[in-house]
């Protein structure tokens, strides 16, 4: 009983991790149908980003996460402007071929220069703690981030609902043109939704190094797992993608711990495509 | 205007499969056995990109989950031969067969899916077949299959001192299904295929039933992938599922028809003809991997392709002889081809 | 005989009911004219009967067999095929691959299919256009794409969903003389219609929609003084005043 709550903590604890790097796809997804597949690479260059800062210039994870925040954003930005504008008139898949082709560049850029070897960043002021809770081990790196994770999602939720900025985004979302003859700047919005999603997940990678390997391939998976998430949730709708990752980061660790740690992933997809053959909307979605 | 008689780019088409049959005769072709690997290769990824553009270029149905048929069909090829001692040509086509079936029963399904949801549902597809394959020990779990020491020639399709059999058995395979796709762009199929998608509801207005006819290029996609990847097993002598349930290489069958151009004859040939050449020399240049060099250069071409010219290379070349045409109209002082 | 047979159709969206139990037929070789103000439930109606969504409640018959429920591609396949009111070419493909797709439906062969298609093309006057890509092309030759290429299907009834909307007189001029070849083709028509001077000429029968019911059937002279179509369009009080008029003039 006691290795179930365990394994039921860690996998919510990593749930939590998947709701951070998923609401800012969801954030995305949500205001211009659009699936960023480089939203993993994000990840993982703000990863490297704060590895380099511990590695190179002793930073804590705590403090560099908002310069990967801030970095991100920057890099999300720049991606809208330069990329994705640039698709809406076109197919409906393009923005996601053409995010594909940007993390196929962005992963490989990190692999030639960074070499494919994995790294950990050792040395931290969180390092390795844990604490005991009972009979469960809670570790706090992971504490951390799902507490940040909670912050961060729950901050973009209420600037969504209840800001002036967040209904601008909202009618953006529902009907751009609609929107424009309200006066709302449609790009700007744009530009800026894209630099929030990117900033949430840099923020993500700011205490990851610490306990999980950075290295080029590292994103892949959790583009995926971030797309399962926000499609399983139901399309624009952020509570449904934390309930989602929540879910997710469950079954995988039950899954790896009383099957095989092989089938974690059988089981998250199997789950997404179970759930979408039966609600082809995703749970909340509209 | 006739559109019965064998078309000019018909006779195009012929004599560059022609040329290209004779290239292993000269003699400084066939003992380049480098250059020799990447005729190959892009032979191979040109047939891999055309089965896909059945579905995803004509369909427009973007499957992100070719790499499983291909699989199919490399595992198929690989375990007659390395489990059961037989000759490959049995197992592809089983493995083409098998193929098939998993298409239709996976398709059917996640075509009620719209968009987005469709392409996440055919990525989810790969990864679960990928841990499949990984843990089942009938095809050899992670180890995957090695090929031991047989018998050289066409009955068990292996050849060690040159690779000119290779080199046939790739161009026939090449012709095979760029034949069966010229085909099948003038006959029936063809054109209902495009019609849904162009629109669905409005090609069953017509009376097309679209299920029906996405379900099937679906299976003939799939037999082909599979087709493919019992050729690739051949001339691996390996296989894991790494190697070809993944997604990377279900992303090569959609991005070299992109490249290319989708939903065109030419386009696969092209995207192959661009990247493959640029795959192996940087990799020989650089050694390994060639620091990701190739796919650094390919994703910067996939963002540039897809928002400039969706079209690919083909759309490319079709602006320029369109801009030709509106010149030489416009020195002869002729009528603008607009339209009223 | 009755070659269409629509009974007691009734279509809801949710709480909105758009066709209420709604009863007409055509007859073989007749051009059945259906027409009613906006939000009538005109191109409703057309929809179920096409198949292209099921009518909640109700039956639907085709040259004397039943067609409820039936998916669109089945209906068109036996011969009961439409056009939409906002067209919908094919975009990337050439006017004459559209029809194309069209005319292979009873196109036995290859051949048979390209010679119906070309036939067709000639009879829309799309000659010209045939090899251009038919996303680019102005509306009233889109149109008339439209209709060629429903006409390749060999159909017996051809269902025309507003097939003037945004034609100048001209226009309209030579669509009536296009439909009325159709006529003599042998084609049933069934035609959605919004202009006056452009169906009622041509109708051997008007069926009048309002607010999702059948306010009106019949010739197309004895409708204009139907008491509830002319409400039905122009108002109570303007309705009062023309009776009232008529009573004063009664040869008018």
């Amino acid at each position: 009983m006691d290795t179930l709550f365990q394994v039921l903590l860690d996998g919510m604890l990593n749930g939590m991790l998947y709701a951070l790097v998923a609401v800012g796809l969801c954030l995305i997804w949500g205001v211009m149908d659009v699936i960023n597949f480089a939203h993993g690479e994000y990840v993982m260059i703000a990863m490297y980003l704060t590895y380099w800062l511990g590695f190179l210039a002793n930073v804590d994870p705590l403090v560099s996460m908002f310069a990967g925040g801030l970095f991100i954003f920057i890099l999300g930005a720049l991606t809208y402007q330069l990329i994705i504008k640039y698709t809406v008139g076109k197919p409906p898949l393009s923005a996601l071929l053409a995010t594909f082709g940007l993390a196929m560049l962005l992963k490989n850029l990190c692999l030639n220069r960074f070499t494919p070897n994995y790294r950990i960043l050792s040395d931290t002021w969180l390092g390795d703690k844990t604490f005991q809770m009972g009979t469960l081990i809670v570790p706090i790196p992971q504490l951390v981030t799902a507490v940040l994770a909670l912050l961060v999602i729950g901050l973009v939720f209420f600037m969504v609902r209840s800001t002036r900025f967040g209904w601008a985004i909202q009618a953006t979302a529902m009907d751009k043109e609609a929107a424009e003859l309200m006066g709302i700047n449609t790009e700007r919005i744009y530009l800026l939704v894209f630099g929030i999603g990117g900033a949430t997940v840099g923020i993500a990678g700011g205490v990851m190094p610490t306990y999980l390997a950075v290295h080029p391939e590292v994103g892949t998976m959790f583009s995926l797992i971030a797309f399962v998430c926000v499609a399983m949730g139901g399309f624009g709708s952020i509570p449904g993608a934390l309930v989602a990752a929540l879910l997710i980061g469950i079954v995988e660790a039950l899954a790896g711990y009383y099957i095989a740690p092989v089938f974690k992933y059988v089981a998250v997809f199997g789950l997404y495509l179970a759930l979408v053959f039966l609600r082809p909307r995703g749970i909340f979605g509209w | 205007m006739n559109h019965h008689a064998l078309k000019r780019k018909d006779l195009f088409w012929l004599a560059l499969v022609a040329l290209v049959a004779l290239a292993p005769l000269l003699p400084a072709i066939a003992a380049n056995s480098f250059l020799m690997h990447v005729l190959i290769l892009i032979l191979l990824y040109a047939s891999m990109a055309q089965a896909w553009n059945i579905i995803g270029g004509y369909g427009g149905q973007t499957s992100f989950g070719h790499a499983v048929f291909f699989g199919i069909g490399a595992y198929g090829a690989g375990m007659a031969v390395v489990t059961y001692g037989l000759s490959p040509w049995p197992g592809a086509l089983i493995g083409m067969l098998a193929a098939a079936v998993v298409a239709v029963l996976i398709s059917y399904p996640c075509f009620k899916l719209s968009g987005h949801y469709f392409a996440i549902a055919t990525f989810a597809i790969v990864e679960i077949f990928n841990r499949m394959f990984l843990v089942w020990y009938w095809v050899g779990g992670a180890l995957g299959l090695d090929y031991p020491l047989v018998e050289e020639g066409l009955a068990n399709l292996m050849w060690y001192d040159s690779k000119t059999g290779y080199f046939y058995c790739a161009l026939v395979l090449f012709a095979l299904i760029f034949g069966i796709v010229r085909f099948l762009e003038g006959h029936r199929f063809g054109y209902y295929l495009r019609a849904v998608r162009e629109g669905q509801e409005t090609a069953e207005s017509l009376g097309v039933n679209s299920t029906a006819v996405k379900l099937a290029a679906m299976a003939l996609s799939a037999a082909l992938a599979a087709l493919c990847g019992a050729f690739f097993v051949q001339y691996n002598l390996r296989v894991d599922p790494g190697m070809v349930m993944s997604l990377d290489t279900s992303m090569k069958f959609v991005l070299v028809t992109i490249l290319g151009g989708a939903g065109t004859l030419a386009g696969p040939l092209l995207g192959a003809a661009v990247l493959i050449p640029l795959q192996e020399y940087t990799r020989a240049l650089w050694g390994g991997l060639g620091g990701g060099v190739d796919l650094i250069i390919f994703g910067f071409l996939i963002i540039v392709i897809v928002i400039k010219q969706p079209a690919g290379i083909t759309g490319i070349v079709r602006d320029i002889a369109r801009r030709r045409v509106r010149r030489q109209d416009a020195a002869k002082g002729g009528a603008t081809l607009g339209t009223s | 005989m009755a070659l269409l047979e629509v009974r007691d159709v009734t279509k809801k969206f949710g709480e909105l009911v758009a066709n209420d139990r709604v009863s007409f037929t055509v007859d073989a070789g007749a051009i059945v004219g259906l027409i009613g103000p906006n939000g009538a439930g005109k191109t409703t109606l057309f929809n179920c009967a096409a198949g292209l969504f099921p009518a909640t409640s109700g039956r639907i018959f085709f040259g004397g067999s039943e067609i409820t429920g039936f998916p669109s591609y089945r209906i068109a396949r036996m011969g009961a095929v439409r056009t939409f009111q906002v067209v919908r070419p094919l975009k990337d493909m050439t006017v004459y691959d559209n029809v194309l797709v069209g005319a292979f439906l009873h196109g036995a062969g290859t051949t048979k299919a390209h010679e119906t298609a070309g036939a067709c093309i000639e009879m829309c006057g799309l000659a010209e256009f045939a090899d251009k890509p038919s996303g680019e092309l102005p509306i009233g030759v889109k149109k008339r794409l439209e209709l060629a290429r429903a006409l390749a299907t060999k159909p017996r009834l051809l269902m025309l969903d507003e097939v003037m909307a945004g034609l100048t007189s001209t226009e309209v001029k030579t669509a009536l003389e296009l439909i009325r070849n159709i006529r003599k083709e042998g084609i049933t028509l069934l035609i959605v219609e919004h202009i006056m001077e452009a169906i009622m000429p041509i109708a051997d029968k008007v069926v009048v929609l309002d607010g999702g019911i059948k306010i009106a059937e019949g010739p197309p002279r004895k409708i204009i003084h139907d008491e509830r179509v002319i409400s039905a369009y122009l108002g109570e009080k303007f309705s009062r005043r023309l009776q009232a008029r008529r009573e004063e003039q009664p040869n008018v």
